[in-house]
């Protein structure tokens, strides 16, 4: 039975690209790992293997076309024992004729890869060209195939759902589409989302761009002997790649680390916890995060936002926890953490956590914010220095709770003792007030008492 | 009272607020009560929206009659209104759709209670209200919706007595038809009652504080429709204010001041419209500290008030005053409730007006004057019906379509209608506003030849001098 050869994608981006040469001719024979062509994007130029064994039947896609599009196909192998003139001469199911596939293939205006943000308009561009190019009156069944194959290649996966002055406000801004996560019905994107990012300000959106650039760079290895598990992006990984690698690249962090006692916040809690009503219990963490608030409150300096012409500061803790989520994390905000009790924030924290979980957080739940706590104590982990959520100003990562031999009074002691690190972003926040800022903190976790007032 | 039934959610008024989130919440697996102390279907389907639209078309059709000559149909003999009629049709409406409302709640499955409802007192895990119908009982719900609706409203030494001064309750079940009639406020309700009772045959005459009439919508709108009243024979006073209002035994005498200049206007009776206020008393807001701002009920986005536990949604929470704006208030309220995914708050500006005098007015979104006041840079597209070929058919020429767009976008920030069906039209930019079309795709689409809605797609062309047809 004839094989198809299908232009093969270079990343998962890319929608069509030049097929520069062949190395093989038509009814060469070639084994399964034979390198039999050439293709290439503006970005990277990649060889295509055989998969099987077989006679090259026919090239469909002759060397130095532009456009082609992703999956369309470019040669039909015929396999051992086959007869060569019978798979020419019947073309297989998305096999057409040469010279219509080879126009459908090129679209006259772009032999570009496809932005993601223009995708589904070029799709329609690339629908409407058919008949006014191609269309022959004698050549109506080929047109009728060839419009099924140009909907076969650009599958329904790659296209970005947005409306239509979403696209327009993104390309206004350029803005990339599919970096952004739609709000709208079935995760349509629509004119919030885009007015969400750019009133974020530009940084993100020119990390955003940093980041779809860099995708492109990645060396590809498709060529390689394992290939391994390619999971496309979700709207989820790309976020905190953008974000994380947007703090990363451009806050200057710092770190500070203090050992905190918690034997006393420990039996604090026990009591609290007898004296709680019926299904509140407090954790640890709760207390860290009030603890936080209190310091923010106490150093409002560092509960604010490094924006591009000036800083700007927050009188309530709105403080975000890192919540680990199927295929990543996310950070809900608890607003106005200062305000309250630790039964209420207890039953806050627990509720937004497990709506997380479930994927159930609001948009609002889950922007905005001062400051950030991360904590991997659960996973025994002693100490750790966390990204910076942007455009925060300081992330606290907090590490286990665990007995340690520590010198009290001149002799040695054992104490529960819990490392906490400072991340702070040196714009904002300097090391002085960033120390002072944990020095509050360790007080207030180590005389619990105190932050109850 | 441990017989006190319990309820996942209780829903306070049945109105088209409350029996919509009712049935809303029924199919998200809640177990719900409406509690109604009248008939289901609130002011709106009862005293409101629907019987006002029976008259309305009573009014519409004894004006076509008087143009039946324009078609060449002639008849002969006098055109009579029998009254008693008039408004026993306009009840029966109201009835049969009450009824409807009833066998929804029975088909969804939705306790309804009859009676008066208070909230008593927090219980664990919710609420505990007193419900005094034919017998006193009370019931409990973990979450309590208070769709309680709104009033007329009243200015002391005003107060509406029934029979000379009237509200709209009053003015839709008129017994006898008055001479003359004087209609304080020219929100949508004053204009309407002015239209229909100018079809009647009534001398109407209109006073409005504000500089214009049907102040809400856009000036252009509310020019064409001062005009094209006072073409029809009603007498408008704007920037008038109303000093005071005497009884004789016959009639009633305002007087108004405009320009510093006082003037008496006595008429046979008096309809005051001049707006609406929430009803907020005797559910025992103020014991649980549910707040309140200018005779409404506060609420965040999703219906929420700032007790836990209680949301609002409706005319009780505010204006705009609209049936289907407390509808789908009422579906956000409690999507949210439960912790649906895709719960947004209702988005302002899409929200559509409706005015059903003749010619009706129809909108949404963004007034000119607003557009500018809000920064945006604006295209404006006009295109009056008089140059619409179906319009100019069916002899209802008169009217205009306007459209404003976002320069800088082409985003749709509102449209003004005025002119026959424009009611029925306006759902068409409401689509193109949730769907946030900008004026590429309005253009693109093909409206259907010969229809007044034509007129839509010539305004956005014409908002980028691109209409063809004017």
């Amino acid at each position: 039975m004839a094989i198809d050869i299908l232009m093969p994608a270079l990343s998962p981006t890319m929608t069509e690209g030049i097929l520069s040469k062949w190395l093989v001719k038509q009814g060469d024979e070639v084994r399964s790992g034979d390198v039999i062509a050439e293709i290439e994007t503006d970005k990277a130029t990649m060889e295509v293997e055989a998969i099987e064994d077989g006679v090259l039947a026919k090239i469909i896609v002759n060397e130095g076309t532009e456009g082609v599009a992703v999956n369309s196909v470019i040669a039909v192998l015929a396999e051992d024992g086959e007869n060569i003139s019978e798979v020419s001469d019947t073309p297989t199911d998305s096999n057409i004729k040469e010279d219509v596939k080879k126009d459908v293939s090129m679209p006259a205006n772009d032999s570009k890869p496809a932005n993601e943000s223009k995708k589904a308009s070029d799709d329609s561009a690339l629908k409407n060209e058919i008949p006014a190019t191609n269309q022959t009156p004698t050549d109506a069944s080929s047109t009728t195939q060839a419009s099924k194959d140009i909907n076969d290649t650009n599958p329904q996966k790659d296209r970005v759902f947005a409306t239509p002055l979403a696209r327009r406000l993104a390309a206004q801004d350029g803005i990339d589409l599919a970096q952004v996560n739609g709000t709208g019905p079935h995760g349509r994107i629509i004119e919030r989302d885009i007015l969400s990012i750019i009133e974020s300000g530009d940084n993100v959106k020119s990390a955003d761009r940093a980041l779809s650039a860099d995708t492109q760079k990645v060396p590809q290895q498709i060529g390689s002997s394992n290939e391994g598990r390619f999971v496309p992006h979700t709207a989820m990984r790309r976020t905190i790649a953008s974000r994380l690698q947007f703090s990363k690249q451009t806050a200057p962090h710092f770190y500070l680390t203090v050992e905190c006692s918690i034997d006393r916040l420990l039996e604090n809690r026990a009591q609290l916890n007898e004296m709680a009503p019926e299904g509140v219990k407090i954790s640890v963490n709760d207390m860290i995060i009030r603890a936080s608030a209190m310091a923010l409150q106490k150093r409002p300096d560092v509960n604010g936002w490094f924006e591009e012409d000036g800083c700007r500061y927050f009188d309530t803790a709105d403080i975000c926890m890192a919540v680990a989520v199927k295929g990543g994390l996310i950070t809900p905000v608890i607003r106005s953490v200062e305000k309250l009790g630790l039964a209420e924030l207890s039953q806050i924290t627990k509720d937004l956590a497990s709506r997380a979980r479930e994927g159930k957080l609001k948009p609002e739940e889950y922007t905005g914010g001062g400051f950030t706590i991360s904590n991997l104590g659960m996973f025994g982990i002693k100490e750790f220095a966390a990204v910076i959520n942007p455009p925060q100003s300081a992330i606290l990562a907090i590490g286990a709770g665990e007995q340690r031999a520590i010198v009290k009074d001149g002799e040695l002691a054992v104490a529960t003792m819990m490392n906490v690190t400072l991340s702070a972003d040196h714009r904002i926040v300097d090391g002085a007030l960033g120390a002072e800022w944990l020095q509050l903190f360790k007080g207030f976790v180590e005389n619990p008492v105190t932050m109850l007032i | 009272m441990t017989d006190s039934q319990k309820f996942d959610l209780i829903v306070i008024g049945g109105g088209p607020g409350g029996y919509v989130g009712a049935i809303r919440a029924s199919q998200l697996g809640q177990k719900v009560a409406v509690i109604e102390k009248e008939n289901l279907g609130g002011v709106c389907l009862n005293w409101g929206c629907i019987p006002t639209k029976a008259l309305l078309r009573a009014a519409e059709l004894k004006n076509n009659i008087s143009h039946l000559s324009e078609f060449g149909i002639e008849i002969e003999g006098s055109v009579n209104i029998n009254l008693e009629k008039v408004v026993a049709r306009s009840r029966q409406v109201a009835e049969r759709l009450s009824g409807g409302v009833s066998h929804l709640m029975k088909k969804h499955k939705v306790t309804v209670i009859k009676g008066v409802a208070k909230i008593n007192k927090k219980i664990s895990g919710g609420w505990q209200i007193a419900v005094e119908g034919e017998r006193k009982s009370t019931v409990e719900a973990t979450n309590i919706m208070l769709a309680t609706g709104a009033r007329a409203r009243q200015i002391p030494s005003m107060e509406a007595d029934g029979d000379k001064i009237v509200t709209y309750r009053d003015a839709m079940v008129p017994k006898t038809m008055p001479k003359s009639l004087m209609v304080v406020g020219s929100g949508a309700i004053g204009i309407e009652f002015a239209s229909f009772y100018n079809d009647m045959g009534v001398d109407v005459t209109i006073v409005e504080a504000m500089d214009r009439i049907l102040n809400v919508e856009d000036r252009e709108i509310s020019d064409l429709a001062h005009k094209s009243f006072e073409k029809r024979g009603i007498k408008i006073h704007t920037s008038a204010k109303l000093e005071a209002i005497t009884k004789s035994k016959n009639d009633v005498t305002a007087t108004i001041t405009i320009a510093g200049k006082q003037q008496k206007i006595t008429s046979d009776r008096v309809i005051m419209a001049v707006g609406i206020i929430g009803n907020t008393e005797n559910i025992g807001l103020e014991k649980i500290g549910v707040k309140t701002e200018k005779g409404h009920i506060v609420t965040n986005g999703f219906g929420a008030t700032n007790v836990a536990g209680i949301f609002a949604i409706g005319d009780v929470t505010g204006p705009p005053w609209l049936a289907h704006k407390a509808s789908h208030e009422a579906i956000i309220c409690v999507e949210a409730m439960t912790n649906q995914s895709d719960v947004h708050p209702i988005a302002e500006n899409s929200v559509p007006g409706c005015t059903y005098c003749r010619p009706q007015i129809a909108s949404i979104g963004l007034t000119e004057d607003n557009a500018k006041a809000e920064g945006y840079e604006i295209k404006v597209g006009r295109f009056p019906l008089l140059a619409n070929g179906k319009a100019i058919a069916m002899g209802e020429d008169e009217g205009l379509v306007k459209t404003i767009f976002c320069s800088k976008t082409g985003a749709l920030l509102g449209a003004h209608l005025i002119g026959a069906e424009v009611t029925e039209m306006i759902q068409g930019y409401a689509i193109a506003r949730t769907l946030e079309t900008t004026e590429a795709e309005l253009m693109h689409t093909i409206f259907p030849h010969p229809t007044i809605s034509e007129a839509m797609h010539e305004s956005v062309l014409d908002a980028f001098d691109r209409a063809i047809h004017f």
